[in-house]
């Protein structure tokens, strides 16, 4: 066993998390710990309440019971205003981008900006091409509506958003659900590859066992209402059925063996 | 949620010092170079002079901090130093910044985004004036179009043997748009006979024939508002249903499965709104004449004291049949004008929801439109005929 982390490293800890949607119990007390500067992905079946957790996380769901802290802040008993400050310091990419549709990529990517600071509008606009070209889109995409871009386009201007105020803590919710082979691998390789030059802290929801593989540092499933954490290695040790159908099912043979 | 804007806060205030001595610009940054810091350490570095340096020494070592905006200002400090012909001999940087820097320098191109100059000048006036009017000729020449298809497709559904009316769908629609929408049509009805029976009754006063106002209530009602009023509120309640439906299929790729099938999409969807629409918005107009005399019936007998016998007596003088089927035979023509746009802009949505809230609105303004220009036209060929 490891030593127990310090809380002072956990970006995230959820204790005792209870929801309940709809007459369904989604999570049934559970704990997780996310550490600072680790990608944690979260897998699970359809319907295991792994959006519900994020959503939780973020505040978009408030949970029946429960704790959750991140960065050592309880965010069920903050006022407004903390919550707001919290905010600045985390960014969410929703499964299919949410880019503001009457906002051009850019614009959109200002939007946190022009809220949060005081910026000038030339900084302003070198911050968005910043942002656009580090997330790999080509220049010309700064002046697109998003009704103009593909679907691997569109997840990619919506990471540029998350990271426009710099967060130390990035949700990724379905990161590369949606986009070809080559676009998803290039998807993994830009996460991880932002991840160690801004030194973020991932909190990833995912199907894809090529993206667990190639970017988590550990896995949190969801089975039973539960979760399970661990590296790949250690949870294929693991002899819960469904962990054992996911990560040893043709696909996820094929993913971890290549 | 109240919406709070709060402050981003370092804890240690990011420090620049720049200094040009002997041809050498020197450069020290410090503290924490975060976004919070970026607008104060961009104006400074502004003001600074480094244009006429031979040599530049960027020491950013004592730096506690930097995002991505902070590595932006050094790199685009370096890079002007650059271009005016600076060598750059020294670029110290703290190990854990160093594969951020990396990463900037080989994604970013580093031309900012000059925005778009505002054009307000006549010729993009002109412009707009010209498109918005190519624009309303392309959709009056598509909108034939698609009532040409339309009537081709009722009178081959009509005639042809080998196809056949959706029956079923047909009396679906009617009950969706008539039988559902009597309460409203009702109740506006209602009160529109109240209100026209008072205005009527005040006005008439002045010459002491407020019994014509009987006379007004049943011609007014029967051969203009009512058929006008229940085709203005068929249109916001039914077109705009009518355009979001098709609208929403359009979006969930339900129009290309049809398509795809071998489904007719005229024949499925189309028809079946109209035809019920044509069904239904006829007896609802009569059903709206009826209630809305009943609405000035209540008010004359308050306001005038006319007893129901007195007011038959008097109605059945002033109107006939006529009056009634001059009010009913323009309804077929609102509900087919209603149908064929709420159906034609159903099918121009594009594959996004905004587009589908965008041309609901558009429908039901050409809808209502287009039903009073109708009655417009009423009025001048009955003046005509002499009805």
């Amino acid at each position: 066993m490891r030593p127990e982390p310090h809380d002072d490293d956990l970006a995230i800890r959820i204790r005792g998390l209870l929801n309940i949607l709809g007459g369904n119990t989604i999570h049934d007390h559970l704990d997780m710990d996310v550490r600072r500067g680790e990608v944690m992905g979260v897998v699970g079946g359809s319907g295991s309440g792994k959006s519900v957790l994020l959503r939780s996380i973020v505040g978009l769901i408030t949970p029946r019971e429960g704790s959750i802290e991140v960065f050592g802040q309880e965010t069920r008993e903050m006022n407004d205003e903390a919550l707001s400050a919290l905010r600045l310091r985390w960014g969410v990419l929703f499964q299919e981008g949410a880019l503001f549709s009457s906002h051009t990529v850019a614009e959109n990517i200002q939007v946190p900006l022009r809220r949060y600071t005081d910026l000038s509008e030339r900084l302003m606009n070198e911050i968005a091409a910043l942002k656009i070209s580090l997330v790999g889109l080509p220049e010309d995409a700064a002046r697109k509506f998003p009704s103009e871009l593909s679907g691997g386009m569109r997840k990619r201007a919506g990471l540029a958003r998350a990271l426009a105020l710099d967060p130390e803590l990035l949700f990724l919710d379905e990161p590369t659900a949606g986009l070809d082979p080559i676009s998803a691998t290039q998807f993994d390789e830009l996460i991880r590859n932002l991840q160690q030059s801004l030194g973020l802290t991932v909190f990833m929801v995912t199907h894809d066992i090529d993206t667990l593989r190639a970017t988590t540092d550990r896995i949190s499933v969801l089975v039973n209402k539960s979760i399970i954490v661990g590296t790949i290695a250690e949870l294929l040790k693991n002899d819960d059925p469904w962990i054992q159908e996911y990560f040893s099912g043709a696909r996820g043979r094929a993913a971890l063996n290549a | 949620m109240k919406n709070y804007a709060p402050k981003l806060r370092v804890d240690n205030p990011a420090t620049l010092q720049t200094e040009l001595r002997g041809g050498q610009f020197r450069l020290i940054a410090g503290g924490d170079w975060l976004l919070a810091e970026v607008s104060r350490l961009d104006s400074e570095l502004n003001t600074s002079d480094m244009e006429h340096a031979r040599e530049a020494i960027i020491d950013a070592s004592a730096i506690t901090a930097m995002d991505s905006a902070g590595a932006w200002l050094l790199l685009r400090t370096r890079r002007a130093l650059e271009r005016g012909n600076t060598r750059i001999s020294e670029f110290t940087l703290p190990d854990r910044y160093i594969s951020l820097m990396e990463t900037m320098q080989r994604d970013h191109v580093g031309e900012a985004l000059e925005p778009l100059p505002p054009r307000r000048s006549f010729e993009d006036l002109l412009e707009r004036l010209g498109r918005g009017t190519m624009h309303v000729a392309h959709q009056a020449y598509d909108l034939l179009g698609f009532l040409g298809q339309v009537t081709i497709e009722t009178l081959e559904a009509i005639f042809s043997p080998r196809r056949e009316l959706p029956f079923r769908a047909v009396v679906h629609q009617v009950e969706e748009t008539g039988l559902t929408a009597l309460p409203i049509v009702g109740l506006l009805a209602f009160l529109l006979g109240i209100v026209l029976a008072y205005q009527g009754a005040d006005q008439l006063e002045r010459f002491g024939a407020q019994i014509y106002t009987i006379n007004f209530l049943g011609i007014g009602f029967l051969r203009e508002l009512g058929g006008l009023v229940t085709a203005i509120i068929v249109a916001g309640r039914s077109g705009s249903a009518f355009t979001a439906q098709i609208g929403t299929m359009r979006v969930n790729e339900e129009i290309d499965a049809m398509q795809t099938i071998g489904l007719n999409v005229t024949e499925v969807l189309v028809l079946p709104r109209i035809l019920g629409l044509m069904i239904s918005l006829p007896l609802l107009t009569f059903f709206a004449d009826v209630v809305g005399i009943i609405g000035g019936m209540v008010m004359t007998y308050f306001s005038l004291g006319v007893t129901i016998p007195q007011f038959m007596r008097i109605l059945g003088g002033a109107i006939d049949v006529n009056t009634l089927m001059v009010g009913l035979v323009k309804a077929p023509v609102f509900a087919f004008m209603i149908g064929l746009v709420g159906c034609f802009e159903g099918l121009r949505v594009e594959r996004n929801a905004a587009s589908v809230g965008k041309l609901t609105t558009r429908s039901v303004v050409e809808a209502i439109f287009l039903i009073i220009a109708c009655d417009a036209a009423f009025s001048i060929l009955f003046s005509i005929l002499d009805i």
